[in-house]
């Protein structure tokens, strides 16, 4: 491109022109991204809920149906069946037989990179965590995600002590991450050496959620072992 | 600048195939051009990352080039720039939908990078240095090459950072269980040690061949 081809063009290409064109460009491009963002929403929406009932099925050894439950006024835990977003929703999992395997609820909370989601399941029969997934995470890879993968640190989420109180309304000792190596009580939390911060958080998360939720659940209890029992009786 | 001689004249010949080549080559873009750093140091911390990063840079590449070159008696020069950025931004995003609808894990994985490739010099460079000149047909040739390039080069990061860092590729251990990790090897640093190593090899053979 010549100097005075460029100036040329300059000064017959005018503002009609230029508009024409980033208008008509842009129009092109919001069809574009509109016909994908259409196409791609269902799929995108499928997925999502897919990855939700693998990591609750996943928390929830031996669950095969689930229902989803919301606290309702009176703190009174009630069913939703159509797809209402609600703050916090929880999940209660069901074995072949209809008992209540658990209780699968989301928590979240400031990790070393961002914040940290994660989903864990809760057994009230036996009062203990009884597993454990992160949904979402951007700790540092090969240290700070080893939350996901350390076998030893997810063994801590398999019976977790989160027993109650005798008036039932508090969790007898909260939930926290000790130095790895030095768990000596079944409701804490062995760390990871090199991931210091994301597994301290991750205690931290849990402590702090089932200290606000784990009382209400287990007061709840009969609600979430009921439902099933109404229904088969409907069906009789 | 080969092209600047025989611009008139190469629009009247038909595609070769060294505009293929040459973005595999002699041009790559990674390693001759040293464009787009950004996503190769960052996403290639495994093979899987960078392939998947490669592939989408490529399809932008290709789509952002058909589209400034059939465009390219209708963008005045003012505004090119402009036009470039948006058409650039508009594949982005699609290829960030697809990506969420083809894998969570995937689109998880890759982060704020997808977006990222618009501001992916390479892909303006081609739009601006080449698809803005040249006929659709050798665009398209253009982009392919250079696309097929830049997922090579970051396939060679991935695999090997991969490789040292988590002792397989591919999620396919092949070292035994007793393998210690280069933790730094996944780490940012890791990342540019790679990138200099082979660059280094890239140069030293460039260099002999040259001397030969």
């Amino acid at each position: 491109m010549s100097k005075a081809n460029t100036i040329q063009t300059t000064s017959t290409a005018g503002s009609a022109k230029m508009l024409r064109a980033m208008v008509g460009i842009g129009l092109i491009c919001a069809l574009l991204i509109v016909l994908t963002f259409e196409g791609t929403l269902p799929i995108i929406e499928k997925n999502k809920a897919e990855a939700l009932e693998k990591a609750i099925f996943k928390v929830l050894p031996g669950t095969v149906t689930k229902k989803v439950f919301k606290l309702g006024e009176n703190l009174v835990f009630s069913e939703i069946t159509a797809e209402e977003k609600e703050a916090q929703l929880v999940y209660a999992g069901y074995d072949e037989n209809g008992e209540l395997v658990g209780i699968a609820l989301e928590a979240s909370g400031m990790g070393f990179a961002d914040v940290l989601r994660i989903l864990y399941g809760y057994d009230p029969e036996k009062q203990q965590v009884i597993g454990f997934y992160v949904l979402e995470s951007k700790e540092t890879p090969g240290l700070g995600d080893k939350i996901e993968k350390d076998p030893n640190f997810l063994a801590n989420f398999e019976a977790l002590d989160v027993s109650l109180k005798e008036n039932q309304e508090a969790v007898q000792n909260t939930v926290k991450t000790v130095k790895n190596g030095e768990k000596e009580n079944p409701w804490e939390v062995d760390g990871i050496t090199g991931a210091t911060i994301s597994s301290r958080a991750i205690g931290d998360i849990l402590g702090a959620s089932t200290t606000e939720w784990v009382p209400l659940l287990y007061q709840n209890k009969e609600v979430f072992e009921t439902v099933t029992k109404v229904e088969e009786k409907v069906q009789q | 600048m080969s092209e600047k001689k025989g611009f008139w004249a190469s629009l009247a010949e038909q595609p070769s195939t060294d505009e293929f080549i040459k973005g595999l080559w002699k041009d790559n873009p990674v390693f001759v051009q040293v464009l787009g750093m950004c996503p190769v140091l960052a996403v290639t911390n495994t093979a899987e990352n960078a392939l998947a990063m490669g592939l989408a840079t490529a399809f932008v590449l290709l789509m952002s080039n058909v589209l400034v070159s059939s465009l390219r008696n209708f963008i005045p020069k003012q505004v090119r720039i402009a036009s470039y950025i948006l058409i650039i931004a508009t594949f982005v995003t699609m290829t960030d939908y697809a990506i969420a609808a083809i894998s969570v894990e995937l689109h998880k994985s890759l982060g704020a990078f997808i977006s990222l490739i618009v501001v992916n010099c390479l892909i303006l460079s081609r739009a601006e240095a080449f698809a803005s000149k040249n006929t659709i047909g050798k665009s398209i040739l253009d982009a392919l090459g250079m696309g097929i390039g830049f997922t090579f080069a970051l396939l060679c990061l991935g695999a090997v950072r991969e490789l040292l860092g988590n002792g397989s590729i591919f999620n396919v251990a092949l070292f035994p269980d007793t393998f210690q990790e280069w933790i730094v090897m996944i780490l940012p640093a890791g990342g540019f040690f790679t990138l200099a190593i082979w660059l280094l090899l890239f140069n030293y053979m460039k260099e002999r061949r040259s001397a030969a």
